[in-house]
């Protein structure tokens, strides 16, 4: 990026920047102050209501994959971008709170990683830590280079001071704070992120003479018509995002997207800081409802710009699609929702990268040092671990960024890791928590073959062996055929191994619920409004009805 | 996990490690003593609504056209302000210390 994108920032935007920095700092350090275990450290004490657990985990997503990313997917791909919001995360996220939730929660493990180790076994528990741990410093590290990207586009700092900065502030509160200090700055951020969007979307709509001088726009841009439709034209890969109907529904409706939000820990942990039962339930619950709706400030943003940016769609350069947002900033806001909209988008890298970091810092802590290392300290030490993490991740987290620069969109740098990672994970929990014979060696085996393959899919397509036609498609169909060697694996191993005593699975699958587990729940939680079968069930309904309009 | 077999006899999957930390957490976790991010949000967006909204007023009218004759700035700044105000009203209207918030899915 050249100076092209520069932005005309003044005294009072810079302001309003620097408030924000202090301001989350100060989160940052008052948070210190309710940190006495190593729960708190890492899981907030398990104390916080589900409102703010619930803007946490959508807001744990907001990172570079989300504004930048899906905008430059509306641009390029054109409503079809809204699949990942309503088919590809919304489903996801309300089965994790309906089915899922009981057992993360309810065995009162402290980490995605060790629920693995408690239904399988450790050498399970291990694989999955590890991967986990090595996939979040690289997420880190591409939400850090975005964010040092677009800091010396639009604000002309140099490369350096960027990263710099970004991963000072971020390394300084969640080392203070922890988990409390990520968690309360993701819920500002939110708000911060939604401020800085908004001015956006409605003066670009104003501009294009509203939602249909938008449609007319789009209509003959070079999207056409096929811009307008989400599922029409997806009989045949014949559409812009070159995926059927199958691969969308199957590949980043089940297995992508349930794969991610399902046992993605950096989102989990939130909803493992929730103070009880049914808050934990709710959270990504919650969540579901403002993913609904965030399409409106993303994927609008990214067709605007396909129309009022001339030359929208270059292969490098100012014009790259990763550019929409930044673009109509420059072209649309004066200054004050100028300077609310570059914080908003500091806010949602900082709050991508410390989702990572936390997520880390917990893994590495309680399931690689606790549990291979250093395993009969006092519970202090490992808050000092914890720190120790954090200080590691973010400066590896700053050498990984560097990685994200061969990609030219980095939501499908992301996604491709996403289906290597996550895909596998999921099939292994979903069978695992279901089929109870499943034995501790089929958790393994399934779990490492599943990997092999969603490696080998994404290899092999890389090096032109094998050929599909978009990024997307492939990291579809590298999800879905994880998922299938998963089972096939797990059915074949399972027989041939001994099965793991029932009272070794109490409170962890499908059928042996924990009986000696307290009731936790709040006065109020009963009311009908905090049922979280009924708030998920009316989630996945209106995801369904916004499809209507644009079939 | 052999070793652990006699952790299992409550009939629950227990886990030393697990139980360790949840004791810990039991005796002295400080976390109930947390602030309150509402008052923090409503603060920083009582003073953005400010800052914005006295800049709209004072709009030129070349920003004014930029922004495709909204003043966004005097909109953005007043939204902004109530927004910040009800956070704070919330705030005080049911305090941490009561045992659910009100109005938790809104």
């Amino acid at each position: 990026m050249g100076s092209g994108l520069r932005l005309n920032m003044n005294a009072l935007d810079y302001l309003i920047l620097a408030l924000y920095f202090v301001t989350v700092l100060g989160v940052g350090f008052a948070a210190r102050r309710a940190i006495k275990t190593s729960v708190d450290f890492f899981l907030s004490g398990r104390s916080l209501p589900a409102w703010v657990t619930g803007l946490a985990f959508v807001s744990a997503n907001l990172g570079a994959l989300e504004i930048i990313g899906m905008a430059a997917n509306g641009a390029q791909y054109g409503i079809m971008t809204v699949h990942y919001y309503w088919i590809g995360a919304v489903p996801a996220m309300v089965f994790l709170g309906i089915v899922m939730m009981p057992f993360y929660y309810g065995s009162k493990v402290r980490s995605v990683p060790e629920y693995l180790r408690l239904r399988f076994n450790r050498p399970t528990h291990l694989l999955n830590a590890i991967s986990f741990a090595v996939a979040q410093v690289l997420i880190a590290g591409v939400n850090l280079y975005a964010l040092a990207l677009i800091m010396q586009a639009l604000l002309g700092w140099p490369l350096w001071i960027a990263i710099v900065v970004g991963a000072v502030i971020v390394l300084a509160y969640i080392t203070v704070g922890g988990l409390s200090g990520a968690i309360y700055n993701e819920v500002l951020q939110f708000f911060v992120i939604i401020a800085g969007l908004v001015p956006i979307t409605v003066i670009g709509l104003v501009k294009v003479g509203g939602v249909n001088g938008l449609m007319d726009a789009v209509r003959e841009s070079k999207l056409g018509e096929a811009g307008l439709h989400a599922w029409q034209g997806t009989g045949s890969t014949d559409n812009p995002l070159g995926a059927h109907w199958l691969g969308i529904v199957f590949g980043l409706g089940f297995v992508l997207s349930f794969g991610y939000w399902t046992t993605n820990f950096a989102e989990v942990q939130r909803a493992l800081s929730a103070r009880n039962m049914s808050a934990a339930r709710r959270t990504p619950i919650i969540a579901a409802y403002p993913k609904l709706l965030i399409p409106v400030v993303t994927v609008i943003p990214g067709l605007i710009a396909l129309i009022t940016v001339k030359g929208l769609g270059a292969d490098q350069g100012d014009l790259v699609y990763n550019n929409a947002i930044p673009l109509l900033m420059r072209d649309l806001l004066p200054n004050g929702v100028l300077g609310i909209a570059v914080t908003g988008l500091v806010a949602s890298f900082m709050a991508g990268m410390a989702a990572n970091v936390s997520g880390f810092n917990t893994v590495f802590t309680y399931d690689i040092w606790q549990a291979y290392f250093r395993r009969d300290k006092p519970d202090g030490y490992y808050v000092k671990v914890g720190r120790i993490a954090t200080v590691v991740a973010v400066v590896v987290g700053i050498g990984t960024a560097f990685i994200a620069a061969g990609f030219s969109n980095i939501m499908n740098y992301i996604q491709a890791l996403f289906s290597v990672f996550n895909a596998p994970l999921f099939g292994t929990f979903i069978i695992g928590m279901f089929w109870r014979r499943m034995s501790a060696l089929a958790g393994f085996w399934s779990l490492l073959s599943g990997t092999v393959v969603a490696i080998a899919t994404y290899v092999l397509y890389k090096t032109g062996v094998i050929s599909f036609n978009s990024d997307l498609e492939e990291s579809f169909w590298g999800a879905g055929l994880a998922f299938v060697t998963v089972a096939v694996v797990a059915a074949i191993v399972t027989p041939l191994t001994r099965p793991k005593p029932d009272s070794e699975l109490t409170g962890l699958v499908y059928g042996r619920s924990d009986a000696t587990l307290a009731d936790d729940s709040l006065a109020g939680d009963a009311a009908w409004y905090r049922s979280p079968v009924l708030l998920g069930v009316v989630a996945v309904v209106l995801a369904a009805l916004f499809y209507i309009p644009v079939f | 996990m052999a070793d652990n077999e006699d952790r299992y006899q409550h009939g629950e999957a227990h886990d030393p490690l697990v139980d360790e930390t949840e004791d810990a957490r039991e005796a002295r976790s400080a976390a109930a003593r947390l602030f309150d991010i509402r008052r923090v949000i409503g603060g920083l967006f009582v003073v953005y609504g400010l800052i914005v909204g006295l800049m709209g007023l004072f709009d030129s009218s070349a920003e004014i056209d930029k922004a495709q004759g909204v003043r966004i700035n005097l909109w953005a700044g007043a939204v902004m302000l109530v927004f910040g105000l009800l956070m704070l009203l919330w705030q005080r209207l049911s305090p941490t210390e009561a045992p659910e918030p009100q109005r938790d899915e809104s």
